[in-house]
């Protein structure tokens, strides 16, 4: 019987070191430990470059989206408006980001007065079309656009519709998907900050 | 004081009720609308939005075929389809209203997409939108701009 426990604890014993050993040598694969840090350059609508490393020290909401969109661009932005609101004093340490996927169009209509309609906090960016292609294919995202003869223009823009936290040290942090209520966005900030 | 505790307390209970007004129903046929909202738009540049409740007391399944209203020279019904991440906004040129169901558009999901505006649509004003029905026939009711961060109806269907 004292046989058969002391074996069982040797096993366990075993167990554990083999588990630590694992964990160390995960800790030390630099493939694991390797964050996922998104990157964008692109310019405001005064045409001032920001990127992502202009944010270090801060939480970063990123919204891919555009202004002629109807529905889940507004709905998102009056999420984020919501959040930054019930933030109190710790919303300056969040910066929400409006990254254009149409920024053509974007930068004619006027993308700071649309937005500033809903925040005064949230940036807009509105780059060309290479940067703002870079930018999507950085955070794994996906914008695009579609012939559509009934649209305004002739086109729309299907898009992804998460919004997208990035960390102090511009690591990627998860996303919130489109629905996810402002509260909820707002208890996850303040547990971070 | 004990007087004065009471009713401090009714005005308590009764005030976040007080906000929520009930919704402005019409009714035709088996189709009742409620609750129509839009978001104040930042010029007339840009297409405005359309949401509603519509409830079809009938026993027989009805559609939303189309929608007209003066403040847009092309509405258009459209649904919100995320799928994979990805949102795409697909036009729904006819939306089933099932037998003793309520459909909503609402944010996410089937909205009217209002192109070509005549003008702004100003916070606090409202307009008219006529909804085609295939049984019901067409049915107005006046829709409530909403500021533009409004997430969803400023009243509660009773």
């Amino acid at each position: 019987m004292l046989k058969n426990i002391r074996i069982i604890l040797w096993v366990a014993v075993a167990v554990s070191l083999i588990g630590m050993a694992a964990l160390l040598w995960r800790q030390d694969d630099p493939e694991q430990t390797a964050a996922f840090r998104p990157h964008f350059a692109l310019p405001d609508e005064a045409g001032t470059i920001h990127r992502t490393e202009d944010f270090r020290g801060k939480h970063v909401l990123v919204f891919f989206g555009f202004t002629n969109c109807p529905d889940i661009c507004p709905t998102t932005m009056a999420e984020v408006a919501q959040v930054m609101d019930d933030l109190g004093p710790q919303a300056e340490d969040v910066q929400p980001i409006f990254i254009s996927v149409d920024p053509e169009r974007d930068r004619e209509s006027g993308l700071n007065a649309y937005l500033a309609a809903f925040h005064p906090s949230i940036l807009g960016l509105a780059g060309d079309a290479q940067s703002t292609e870079a930018a999507i294919d950085s955070f794994k995202v996906f914008g695009d656009r579609e012939a559509d003869a009934s649209a305004p223009g002739g086109y729309t823009m299907s898009h992804s519709s998460s919004l997208y936290l990035i960390g102090p040290e511009g690591d990627w942090l998860g996303q919130f998907t489109y629905g996810t209520p402002a509260d909820d966005i707002t208890a996850e900030l303040k547990e971070r900050l | 004081m004990i007087k004065a505790l009471v009713a401090a307390t009714a005005l308590a209970v009764s005030l976040p009720i007080m906000a929520f007004a009930e919704c402005a129903e019409v009714t035709q046929g088996d189709i009742t609308l409620s609750g129509a909202w839009s978001r104040a738009t930042v010029g007339a540049d840009r297409p405005a939005v359309f949401y509603v409740t519509i409830r079809n007391d009938g026993s027989s399944d009805d559609h939303l075929t189309g929608i007209t209203t003066p403040v847009a020279a092309m509405p258009m019904l459209h649904e919100t389809v995320i799928q994979d991440g990805a949102a795409r906004m697909p036009h729904a040129d006819r939306i089933v209203i099932p037998a003793g169901d309520t459909v909503s558009l609402a944010p996410g999901s089937y909205h009217g997409m209002l192109m070509e505006l005549s003008s702004a649509l100003d916070e606090g004003s409202s307009f008219p939108m006529t909804l085609q029905f295939e049984k019901a026939g067409p049915i107005e009711i006046k829709t409530d701009v909403l500021p533009i961060r409004a997430r969803e109806a400023a009243c509660a269907a009773p």
